[in-house]
């Protein structure tokens, strides 16, 4: 599981730093988003990997952290997510703006070659 | 006047626990009270907003003079939102750093507000709930004393900042304004990997609790801690404007509308701050294996900084990439000197903090002042006057009240005759402020360091220590960036002020004169009262670097208990 996790935060965010140099707006608001799902996965990581723990407090399972997931990291991600939701939208909306503006969705408003 | 100042601290007491909250809520609830009304109204709510940032000036003045009491070896408010103790709850607390950062960026806001009701809000629309929510973001980054609600508070912060730099739209602001974002939202996801590995070494996300736990992480995990340290601070680092992370501040910060970019120049300061206080707080001298980790990389990232301003300074034609350019070096100069982690040199760098800042938006406000002098009254700069607004839809076109030409002149302001003596003198001002020369208290700031460098333990005692290979470098940068920053805005200067003679006299409205003029005045202030102010950032920089009272402050505070828990014994959970 181990393995697999960081593989994909891996490839998540290499992928999206590929994407965030490229000169399009939209691959970069792509590569924005793979890199908040890295994130977010990567926080969840730092919870600790764990199978068959309880995210709540359960009857009959004892009061400790050994059988309970550790809730903060989630609470983070929740809040990342929002957060970074939230952020995306703006972001499409600027792009949207400076793509009407320019007449280009080049990052620099201008084609490179002019 | 020390009556009065008594007299405002002295409410404070009973309830003051309560009080450290109000910087976030007053901004909160006028913003949100401000979304309510109706866009046409923009007279009524740009009275409530310069009202609200009045009031929260004074509640910031009021807090710095309740932690500053004297007699004490320095109060810290605490408030627990959530009624949970320390590392598991929300904790806001207020020292002197906190609250003297309040009450900068209050002053700030203030000049801002005003110099924006003057014409600048009628350029888009939601311009004062906007105002707010970035007023509430900063307060609440400056109040709040655990990591992940300082990310929160960024994002509030940012996400008011990316719609006021857009403010006034044109195709030069969209473009600035989605390289700032797409900068912003990339550090923020350092923010975020920084934390969540932080959280995995420590297991805890409060700073003071952070500073507790750091002595005893394991050595095999020490490596993964400052990588997530370093992490941290690029993100930190990238709002502060070092070297090689700062390229867009200068298109972002000089493309804004004047006010948006006098305010602007408190929002560096605030990665200046979270520098300031986590280095300081994790990283103490405490820490055991990792104290003072990352410092030489400050200092030379602060030089790297400087040298990058002070050049950007001598090669800006425009006026507002001067300004922009400034705030860089000022930058460079507080991670430089606070990389050093000296007391003495810290306290140099947060007086000239406070002196950089209030010049540095004083300067955004009057270039816009001289810009439209010199475009011959007109509003807007002639490149940009070319482009359609986006965001102004049919509903929403320039009507007959939005226009931002000279014929409402009459209606809101007159034409004052010593207006261009005014702008000289401002400019004359600004230029002594921001390259540090004598009388006033860029100098003062500027002398702080240098002689804390040059004297570590103070002036007048002998032993120190030389200031080695680095500090001799700040000092030579300090004051060849000086002489460098001297020289262009002399040439600017005299391009703007002197070479003017047929262009008549600038049309200068008193809303637009008065904040300029108050952010000069508190300069002046801040030289007056050299004494009491160098006292405070001293007793300021010596409580940063002892931080024992600071996590004993956070660490200790009690949850109240509700009057029925209270009146009850004490029962088992």
């Amino acid at each position: 599981m181990e393995l697999m996790l960081s593989l994909a935060i891996g490839v998540l965010t290499g992928s999206g730093i590929w994407l965030l140099l490229r000169p399009r707006t939209f691959q970069v608001i792509m590569g924005l988003s793979l890199l908040s799902y890295a994130v977010n996965l990567f926080m969840f990581s730092m919870g600790r990997l764990s199978i068959d723990r309880e995210p709540v407090l359960v009857a009959g399972v004892p009061l400790n952290l050994l059988h309970y997931d550790d809730p903060i990291p989630q609470a983070l991600v929740l809040t990342a997510i929002v957060i970074g939701f939230a952020m995306t939208a703006l972001f499409l909306v600027v792009m949207m703006a400076s793509r009407g503006l320019s007449g280009t969705d080049h990052v620099d408003g201008a084609e490179s070659g002019e | 006047m020390s009556d009065f100042l008594s007299m405002l601290s002295r409410p404070l007491h009973p309830l003051s626990a309560h009080w450290v909250v109000a910087p976030i809520l007053l901004p909160l609830f006028t913003g949100a009270m401000m979304l309510l009304m109706r866009e046409e109204r923009r007279r009524i709510k740009a009275a409530i907003n310069i009202g609200s940032t009045f009031l929260g000036l004074l509640l910031s003045v009021a807090l710095l003079l309740w932690v500053d009491d004297q007699g004490t070896v320095g109060s810290i408010g605490i408030y627990l939102p959530g009624n949970w103790q320390a590392p598991y709850g929300i904790v806001l607390a207020v020292d002197r750093l906190s609250a003297m950062m309040l009450v900068l960026a209050s002053t700030v806001a203030l000049g801002s507000v005003v110099f924006a009701a003057a014409r600048w809000h009628r350029a888009g629309v939601h311009y004062h709930p906007l105002f707010q929510f970035q007023l509430m973001g900063l307060c609440g980054a400056f109040l709040t004393a655990d990591l992940f609600n300082l990310f929160v508070f960024f994002e509030i912060l940012l996400a008011a900042s990316y719609g006021l730099l857009l403010h006034g739209s044109g195709r030069l602001r969209v473009k600035a304004g989605l390289h700032y974002i797409a900068i912003n939202l990339g550090a923020s996801s350092l923010f975020l990997i920084g934390v969540s590995m932080l959280y995995g070494v420590t297991g805890t996300l409060n700073m003071a609790d952070l500073a507790q736990k750091i002595p005893l992480v394991a050595d095999a995990d020490r490596g993964l801690l400052h990588a997530s340290a370093a992490i941290l601070a690029v993100a930190f680092l990238a709002k502060a404007a070092i070297w090689p992370l700062n390229f867009w501040l200068v298109p972002a910060y000089s493309t804004a509308t004047a006010p948006v970019g006098a305010l602007f120049a408190i929002m560096s300061k605030v990665g200046i701050y979270t520098i300031l206080r986590l280095w300081t707080l994790l990283f103490s001298a405490e820490a055991g294996a990792s104290a003072a980790f990352g410092g030489h990389w400050l200092v030379a990232g602060g030089l790297a900084t400087l040298a990058f301003g002070a050049i950007g300074m001598l090669g800006s034609q425009k006026l507002g990439n001067l300004a922009g350019f400034a705030v860089i070096v000022s930058s460079g100069t507080l991670l430089a000197a606070i990389g050093f982690g000296q007391t003495g040199l810290t306290a140099g760098a947060l007086y000239y903090l406070l002196s950089s800042t209030l010049a540095a938006s004083a300067l955004f406000m009057l270039v816009d002042l001289v810009e439209r002098w010199r475009n011959a009254g007109a509003s807007i700069a002639p490149h940009e006057l070319s482009d359609d607004a986006p965001f102004l839809s049919a509903t929403l076109e320039y009507e007959a009240g939005m226009n931002l030409d000279d014929e409402e002149e009459i209606l809101i302001g007159k034409a004052i005759p010593a207006a261009t003596a005014f702008l000289g003198l401002g400019f004359m001002c600004c230029t002594l402020l921001l390259t540090g020369l004598p009388p006033l208290s860029g100098f003062v700031g500027k002398f702080a360091i240098l002689s804390a460098l040059l004297n570590p333990l103070g002036l007048g005692v002998a032993g120190g220590s030389a200031p080695g290979l680095a500090g001799w470098t700040l000092l030579v940068m300090l004051i060849t960036s000086g002489l460098l920053g001297l020289i262009a805005m002399s040439r600017a200067g005299i391009r703007h002020f002197w070479a003017a003679h047929d262009r008549g006299v600038p049309q200068l409205r008193l809303a637009e004169g008065l904040p300029v003029a108050g952010l000069l005045l508190a300069c002046m202030l801040l030289t007056v009262q050299a004494g009491s102010v160098m006292r405070y950032v001293q007793a300021t920089a010596d409580s940063l670097h002892t931080p024992a009272s600071y996590i004993e402050a956070v660490m200790g505070a009690q949850p109240r208990l509700s009057p029925a828990a209270a009146a009850a014994p004490k029962a088992t959970p």
